[in-house]
């Protein structure tokens, strides 16, 4: 398989923008934005993640298959997270009892 | 042994036994992304029902240290690209440059690591029996900020505040637990990932001492490439564990 | 080429795998795949006796309602180093790491694993794992159960919970590494002209189930990582009077953990494709639907985990969601079963042994999958869940069908292993004396778990007796037909007749080279232009469309 050579140039973009990223990311944590700091925090973690495995490993450039590698590894990681996670966010007392109300009285000991 | 850049013997072309290195150490990530997963599912839910506690444990950590180990750890996936580069254009007195420098930033990340695991033993926030969140305001060093240990006061007031009903007592009790959880994370995490920085920086020495016998060219990099996919992966990690570990509810204090 | 029928005066080849280099180190320190598997085979045997020594107690102590062979503690410990032997040290890498690790590169026609040095190393961290666990079980035992739930595990249990959360930690990585390497060779290192959709079905089922192993495995093994540290250092994650949670140490490990199943069942419906084209001398019937179930399985397998834990209180709506999945993924088994009945249906059926293990899967499989689908429905899961109905259930798929594809697939394939052939009569009476043995044992379970008796449990009511009884003696049974072929197995190494290159014969690509192969596979690489199981085209065989078709395997 050819390889690939990506210009240096390239890669002194994505450190510029990596390091951007690095800025913004502490400044917003800084600032006030309720419920969305964590989202502007991931948000900007997941695209200078993203640069790195596209620019730095090379991913856009790769075979289809080891795309499809990586598109598996965030699928799995996905489906752990959000299945586990949506069984507590679905969670409460209230709705224990009403799946399995025989054991109601037994959580009241 | 088989010296770098020669056949297998199980492969029919060198083409062929590169295709497998690089296949094999993509998956071998993937086993890692699970890894990690696993511990980030813990943090979301700890996170989660604890969010106070955490914040409290999140603002107790250096932004400055954890911010200079993130710059420096996108450097060190810089350089690490540019080896790569250098050695598939067979500039063969750059790449043990790129490659000492990628190793010396992966030490600086692991010396100010160290130094902030000290800071935490010597405040007592090692999770154990010696854990307690309230030794640094009740026993403020030499070196430490007035303004800084009065907003930590005044932090962890809040916290209890919202922490448990019943008394202080419970409430101090109670915020102690939820927030040895987060150092629990905080160094599981982060040890993790220390042992996988060292895992890399062994895996750069290797290469570094080939590269320096010439061994690598744009004929064959294989080594480079993967030692590189590790590395990156390494910094992948980082940068979500400075957003979810340093970040928590900076704006508060 | 009749004369491979006739009464055959077959002889080893003069070099070949076994004996191309002598010494304990050229053991020990080999890279040769099939020398691994070898290696794999003694070792997974040693534990199968391990977790069977403590079946055995298990059901000598069930005999009598209140259990005199051992105390209520030492019964748990009983229970749980038979599960943990078990699942984690003979079924998960038994049959990709013997027979997997022996047979792939054959079929691809390739000289060996993409990574040899990985796969002994896999071996060896096996063998580092397994002997953390025998650490434990001698110093203390277990007796957490095999599912290790917390608190019990990470904070009270007094049993070397430690050691053994260790030696599987490791032991995982070594499942990690065959998974790897599997994926990868069969990516990379097939022959020219063997495309995808000419690959065995035994390899499409160790695709799948390497995929399984990559994405599954890291979860459990962060996840005894963090109970172990629990234990250790009485962290807070799984223990509720820290503010930590059990029910998420049971959403990781059974992430990993209802996968682990179909890591030990999908080679084992590989085994069973590969069987019964031959014996039934016909073309596997839908192979591409045979093949993409077994992804399907994979992938479905991975989201229907939180049907083990229906009682734990799960809201409505996760409960219906994993309800519903776990339906789901008996489809794609469905097919499978569908299709190789397909495949016997006016086939030429021979009676060998392999065919009689093969037959056995089907059936066996079917019930424990059906019953599989009982607990998956909610109003009936409430009613049989930890009862005697689920231990019934997963060891008729579990050894009726796992065990049994196992040893199905041992001697279909011995005669490429070892290059000898096993005495043919009695192989079909120990094949036939496990089947009543393992129905004896098992099916009176699911009555007894109907009726309410609990598992893990040392002592029953009085009523139960009988069932428990029959079920003892079933065992007793079962343990004869499994000690039958290690005795003669181990006979035909040194006495049995010489086999020859393709005794059944099939058209497999291992079928082309001698029996037992050279170290290096192939003489010559080969180049594949022929469409995989065309049993009706093979004259060179003595296969022909609407010919005579050939007899059962020439040794007698």
């Amino acid at each position: 398989m050819s390889q690939h050579v990506v210009s240096p140039k390239i890669y002194v973009v994505i450190l510029l923008a990596l390091l951007l990223g690095t800025y913004l990311t502490v400044s917003a944590a800084l600032r006030d934005f309720g419920p969305w700091n964590i989202v502007i925090a991931l948000a900007i973690a997941t695209t200078k993640a993203t640069l790195v495995v596209l620019y730095f490993m090379h991913a856009r450039y790769s075979p289809k298959r080891t795309q499809l590698v990586i598109v598996c590894a965030v699928f799995w990681l996905v489906l752990l997270l959000g299945l586990t996670l949506s069984d507590y966010a679905m969670r409460s007392p209230a709705r224990s009892q009403l799946v399995f109300p025989a054991c109601s009285e037994s959580t009241q000991a | 042994m088989h010296r770098t850049g020669e056949l297998y013997g199980q492969f029919e072309t060198l083409e062929q036994q590169k295709d497998s290195a690089t296949l094999g150490m993509w998956i071998f990530l993937v086993t890692e992304v699970l890894f990690f997963g696993g511990l980030f599912l813990t943090y979301s839910i700890n996170r989660h029902l604890y969010f106070t506690a955490f914040g409290v444990g999140g603002n107790m950590l250096d932004l400055r240290l954890g911010a200079t180990n993130t710059v420096v750890l996108i450097a060190s996936s810089f350089t690490m690209a540019m080896s790569v580069w250098a050695a598939q254009t067979s500039r063969k007195k750059l790449l043990p440059i790129f490659l000492l420098l990628t190793l010396i930033l992966g030490f600086v990340f692991l010396g100010i690591k160290y130094v902030e695991y000290k800071q935490k033993f010597d405040h007592h926030l090692v999770p154990g029996h010696s854990f307690d969140l309230t030794y640094r305001i009740n026993h403020p060093g030499p070196g430490d900020d007035a303004k800084e240990l009065a907003a930590e006061r005044e932090e962890i007031a809040g916290a209890l505040r919202t922490e448990a009903p019943g008394g202080p007592q419970e409430a101090l009790t109670a915020l102690n637990a939820h927030a040895q959880l987060y150092f629990s994370l905080y160094f599981g995490m982060t040890g993790l990932h220390a042992l996988h920085m060292v895992v890399g920086a062994g895996l750069l020495v290797w290469v570094l001492r080939e590269s320096l016998k010439g061994r690598f060219s744009a004929a064959y990099n294989t080594p480079i490439e993967i030692v590189g996919l590790y590395w990156h992966f390494v910094d992948i990690v980082w940068i979500y564990l400075f957003a979810l570990l340093y970040l928590i509810n900076r704006h508060a204090v | 080429m009749s004369e491979e029928f006739t009464l055959p005066n077959h002889k080893t080849p003069h070099e070949h795998y076994l004996n191309a280099t002598y010494g304990i180190r050229s053991w020990l320190l080999t890279t040769d795949h099939k020398r691994i598997a070898l290696l794999y085979l003694a070792s997974v045997t040693f534990f199968f006796f391990v977790g069977g020594i403590f079946a055995t107690m298990i059901r000598i102590h069930l005999l009598t309602p209140s259990g005199t062979l051992v105390t209520p503690e030492n019964y748990n410990k009983l229970f749980t180093m038979h599960g943990v032997a078990m699942i984690f040290f003979f079924l998960i890498p038994s049959i990709p790491a013997v027979l997997g690790n022996f047979l792939i590169p054959l079929m691809i026609g390739a000289k060996d694993l993409a990574f040899p040095k990985v796969n002994l190393l896999s071996w060896y961290i096996y063998l580092i794992g397994g002997c953390f666990v025998l650490y434990s079980f001698g110093t203390g035992g277990l007796d957490t159960g095999w599912t290790f739930y917390t608190p019990l595990s990470s904070i009270y249990s007094n049993s070397a919970v430690t050691p053994a959360v260790i030696g599987i930690f490791i032991n995982g990585f070594s499942s990690i590494l065959t998974g790897l390497n599997f994926i990868v060779t069969i990516h990379t290192m097939r022959a020219p002209g063997m495309t995808w959709f000419r690959l065995p079905l035994f390899v499409w089922a160790h695709y799948a189930t390497s995929i399984v192993m990559i994405l599954g495995t890291p979860v459990v093994a962060i996840t005894l990582l963090l109970a172990g540290l629990e234990r250790m250092f009485h962290l807070g994650f799984f223990n509720p009077a820290l503010g930590g949670d059990p029910i998420l140490f049971q959403h990781l490990f059974w992430f990993y953990s209802h996968p682990a199943v179909y890591i030990m069942i999908l080679p084992s419906m590989g085994v069973v494709s590969e069987i019964i084209p031959t014996l039934a001398r016909k073309p596997i019937f839908g192979y591409s639907f045979i093949a993409g179930s077994s992804i399907a399985i994979a992938v479905i397998g991975f989201l229907v985990w939180a049907h083990h834990m229906f009682v734990t209180g799960q809201s409505t709506y996760a409960a219906l969601t994993f309800s519903f999945l776990s339906y789901l993924v008996a489809i794609p088994s469905a097919v499978k079963v569908f299709n190789w009945t397909a495949t016997l249906y006016k086939g030429s059926i021979s009676w060998d042994t392999p065919m009689i293990y093969a037959l056995g899967f089907i059936g066996l499989f079917l019930i424990g999958g059906l019953t599989g689908l009982f607990l998956a429905c909610l109003g009936l899961d409430i009613h049989v869940h930890d009862t005697y109905f689920v231990v019934a259930h997963f060891h008729y798929i579990m050894v009726g069908g796992a065990v049994m594809g196992y040893l199905g697939g041992l001697h279909f394939w011995w005669p490429k292993i070892t290059g000898k052939l096993y005495p043919e009569s009695l192989s079909r009476l120990a094949a036939i004396i496990l089947f009543i043995g393992f129905n004896l044992t098992f099916f009176p379970q699911f009555i007894l778990g109907y009726l309410g008796m609990p598992r893990r449990y040392h002592s029953y009511p009085p009523e139960f007796q009988v069932l428990n009884v029959l079920s003892t003696a079933g065992a007793s049974i079962l343990a004869l037909g499994y000690l039958l072929p290690m005795v003669y197995f181990v006979w035909s190494m040194r006495y049995g007749p010489a086999a020859s290159t393709n005794p059944w014969p099939a058209t497999g690509l291992e079928w082309k080279t001698a029996s037992p192969p050279p170290t290096e596979n192939f003489e010559v690489t080969p180049v594949v232009d022929w469409e995989p199981y065309d049993y009706r085209n093979r004259p060179d065989l003595g296969l022909v469309a609407g010919g005579r078709l050939a007899p059962t395997h020439g040794d007698d």
